[in-house]
C-alpha cells in the first residue's frame, strides 16, 4: 500500500514536471528550425527530425535594417523601468510598512489597518480600468510614450506588492530591538537605519524579487502607454507575433527574454528552504 | 516615540500613490458620465445614459463577466487542487527535493505574454506538437477556432502559469506549521489520510484562504493571456470583461462609455471579492 503511494506520488511530479517543461522544449526545439521545417508539421529532435539552423539565434544579433529582431533596445528598456520602478517602490514601500508597523496612526475613522488595506486593495483595480485615464493624463504631462511615465505607472503597480510583504515582515521584528537603539541615542531614522534595516535583509529581497517578477512580466500598461519611441520587451515580442509568424526567431528571443528571470526561482526556492519565506508571505 | 517621525516614514509613498491614482480615479467617474468618442472628443455631460446603456442594453458585457467569473472560479479551483498536492508532495523528503521546488516555481516567472505567444504555437492546429499526439488517433481537435475548446485551452494556459504561485504560497505556509500536531497524530496512530483531514488541512484553512482570495483578485483582472491567445475569439468565446471594456475603449474609442464600463466593472469587483473571501473564510473556519 505504501509502496503503491509512493510511486503514485512520484507519477504526478513527473506528469507535472513534463506539462511545466513542454513549452520550453518546444520552443528550444523551434528556435533551431528553419521555414521548410516548420510548415511541415510538428517536429522535435533536430539532426533525426530536421536539419538545425542557427538562423532563429542569429537574426537576434542584427539590425532591424538587415531583417533582424531588435530585442537588444527592449531589453535594456526592460531591465530599466524594472529595477527603477522596483528600487522606487521598495523604498516608499518599506518606509511606509515602517510607519504603519510601529506607530499608530488615527484620523477619524481612519486606522493603521484601513492605511495598510488602501496600499494593498490597489492590487485589486483592473488594469484596464486605469488604463484609459492613464493615457489622458500621460498625454498631457507629455509622458506618453516614455520611460519616466511607464516607470510612474509601474510604481502603483508595485509598492502594494512591498508594502504587503514588508508590512507582515516588520511586525515579525521584534520592537525591542527599536527601542535598544533609541535608549542608546540614536533618533528614529538612525535607528531605522542602522538597526531595524540590516535585521530586515531577507524581507526585502523577497518584496524586491516579487516586485521584479510583477515589473518584468507586465505587459498590459507597456502595450497601452508605449508606441514607438520606447518598446519593452513583451511588447516587442507580441508584436513578433501579429507579423507574419518567423517561429524560429520568436522562440528563440522568447527564451531569451523568459531566462533572466528564471534565476529568481532558484533565489525564491533557497529562502522557501531556509523557512524565511513562510514569514515574509504569509 | 517622537510623533512628527512616523509621518516623515509613512507620507511619501501614501502620497506618490494617491497622488498617482486621484487623478485616473476622479477622471474616470467623470468620463462615465460624458459621450466621449472618436466623433466627438469632449466632456460634455450626459448624466447617467451610459450606466442606463449598461444596464437595459449591453448583455456582451454581462456574458463577458460571467464568462469572466466562470474562468476564474474554474481556474482558481484547479490551481489551488494542483498547487496544494504539489506543495504536499515536495514538503517533506523525496528525491530530489530542491530540484523541484525550483521547477515548479519556474512558469510563474516567465512572462505571462511571452509564453502565451510560445502556446500559441504549441496548440497551432495543424503544426503543433499537442495535434501530431491527437493526430495519431485521427483527431484534430481546434484548440483555438472552437468556442470550447478555445476556452479549455485559456484555462490550461492559465493553470500552467499560475499553479505555482498557489504552489509557492501554500508550501511557504506548510513549512511554517508547528510540529507538535504531527507528532500527536502519529502518537494517536493516524495513517496519511486522516493526518491530512484532521491535521493539515485545518490547520492550512487560514492560508488557504488568503492563497485563494490572491488568486481570485488576480484572476479576475485576465486579458494579457486573452489577447494573445485567442483575441476573445471565437467570436466572443472567450471575452473577459477586461478584454471588452479595452475593445469598447482602446479600439473603438467610446471612452465615456468604456469608463461607465469599467467603474461597474471595479464595483462589481470589489463586492464579489469581498462576499467571496467572507464565505470562504466561514467554510474554512467551519471545517476546523
Amino acid at each position: 500500500m505504501r509502496a503503491f503511494y509512493i510511486s503514485l506520488k512520484y507519477l504526478v511530479i513527473c506528469l507535472w514536471s513534463m506539462f511545466v517543461i513542454a513549452p520550453f522544449l518546444w520552443a528550444l526545439s523551434t528556435s533551431f528550425k528553419d521555414f521548410s521545417s516548420v510548415t511541415s508539421g510538428a517536429t522535435y529532435i533536430p539532426w533525426v527530425d530536421f536539419e538545425p539552423t542557427l538562423e532563429g539565434w542569429r537574426v537576434l544579433l542584427r539590425s532591424p535594417a538587415q531583417g533582424g529582431v531588435d530585442i537588444v533596445e527592449p531589453y535594456i528598456n526592460s531591465i530599466l523601468v524594472t529595477c527603477l520602478a522596483s528600487l522606487i517602490s521598495i523604498v516608499l514601500g518599506t518606509l511606509a510598512a515602517y510607519a504603519l508597523s510601529r506607530y499608530t496612526f488615527k484620523a477619524g475613522f481612519i486606522k493603521n489597518s484601513d492605511i495598510t488595506f488602501f496600499f494593498i486593495s490597489q492590487r485589486i483595480m483592473p488594469p484596464i480600468v486605469l488604463s484609459i485615464p492613464f493615457f489622458i493624463m500621460l498625454g498631457k504631462l507629455g509622458l506618453l510614450d516614455t520611460l519616466a511615465g511607464l516607470i510612474l505607472v509601474y510604481i502603483v503597480l508595485l509598492m502594494p506588492i512591498a508594502v504587503w510583504i514588508m508590512v507582515d515582515f516588520f511586525n515579525k521584528v521584534p520592537i525591542e530591538i527599536d527601542e535598544t537603539a533609541l535608549i542608546d541615542g540614536c533618533n528614529p531614522f538612525q535607528a531605522f537605519w542602522r538597526v531595524v534595516l540590516p535585521n530586515s535583509v531577507p524581507g526585502l529581497i523577497v518584496a524586491g524579487m516579487f516586485c521584479m517578477i510583477f515589473g518584468w512580466t507586465d505587459f498590459f500598461f507597456a502595450f497601452i502607454l508605449t508606441f514607438t519611441e520606447v518598446q519593452l520587451l513583451p511588447v516587442a515580442i507580441v508584436a513578433l507575433n501579429s507579423s507574419i509568424t518567423p517561429w524560429w526567431s520568436l522562440s528563440a528571443s522568447a527564451l531569451v527574454s523568459v531566462a533572466p528571470l528564471i534565476v529568481v526561482a532558484f533565489i525564491v526556492e533557497r529562502y522557501l528552504s531556509k523557512g524565511n519565506l513562510s514569514g515574509a508571505l504569509k | 516615540m517622537n510623533f512628527k517621525h512616523k509621518y516623515i516614514f509613512l507620507l511619501p509613498g501614501l502620497l506618490v500613490l494617491l497622488g498617482i491614482l486621484i487623478f485616473p480615479i476622479i477622471f474616470t467617474v467623470r468620463l462615465s458620465l460624458s459621450s466621449w468618442d472618436s466623433f466627438f472628443p469632449g466632456l460634455d455631460f450626459i448624466g447617467l445614459d451610459n450606466y442606463i446603456r449598461l444596464f437595459t442594453d449591453d448583455a456582451r458585457f454581462w456574458e463577458a463577466f460571467f464568462r469572466l467569473s466562470f474562468l476564474s472560479v474554474t481556474t482558481v479551483f484547479l490551481q489551488y487542487v494542483i498547487g496544494f498536492s504539489l506543495a504536499l508532495m515536495v514538503w517533506q523528503d523525496i528525491l530530489f527535493k530542491r530540484f523541484f521546488r525550483v521547477l515548479f516555481l519556474i512558469p510563474m516567472m516567465t512572462t505571462p505574454v511571452i509564453m502565451t505567444v510560445i502556446w500559441r504555437t504549441f496548440f497551432h492546429e495543424s503544426l503543433g506538437p499537442v495535434n501530431d499526439f491527437f493526430g495519431l488517433f485521427g483527431m484534430t481537435p481546434l484548440w483555438l477556432s472552437n468556442e470550447t475548446l478555445a476556452k479549455v485551452t485559456v484555462i490550461i494556459v492559465e493553470v500552467w502559469q499560475w499553479t505555482p504561485f498557489m504552489f509557492l504560497l501554500l508550501l511557504a505556509g506548510l513549512l511554517s506549521l508547528p510540529k507538535e500536531p504531527f507528532l500527536a497524530a502519529s502518537v494517536d496512530g493516524a495513517g496519511p489520510v486522516r493526518k491530512f483531514i484532521y491535521v493539515t488541512f485545518p490547520l492550512m484553512a487560514p492560508i488557504s484562504v488568503g492563497a485563494i482570495i490572491i488568486r481570485l483578485i488576480e484572476a479576475s483582472k485576465i486579458m494579457d493571456t486573452i489577447y494573445v491567445l485567442t483575441s476573445g475569439g471565437p467570436g466572443t468565446a472567450t471575452e473577459t470583461s477586461s478584454f471588452y471594456i479595452f475593445i469598447k475603449g482602446l479600439r473603438e474609442f467610446q471612452m465615456g462609455y468604456s469608463a461607465a464600463l469599467s467603474f461597474t466593472y471595479l464595483i462589481i469587483m470589489i463586492i464579489s471579492l469581498t462576499i467571496i473571501a467572507n464565505i470562504l473564510v466561514k467554510l474554512m473556519v467551519r471545517s476546523n
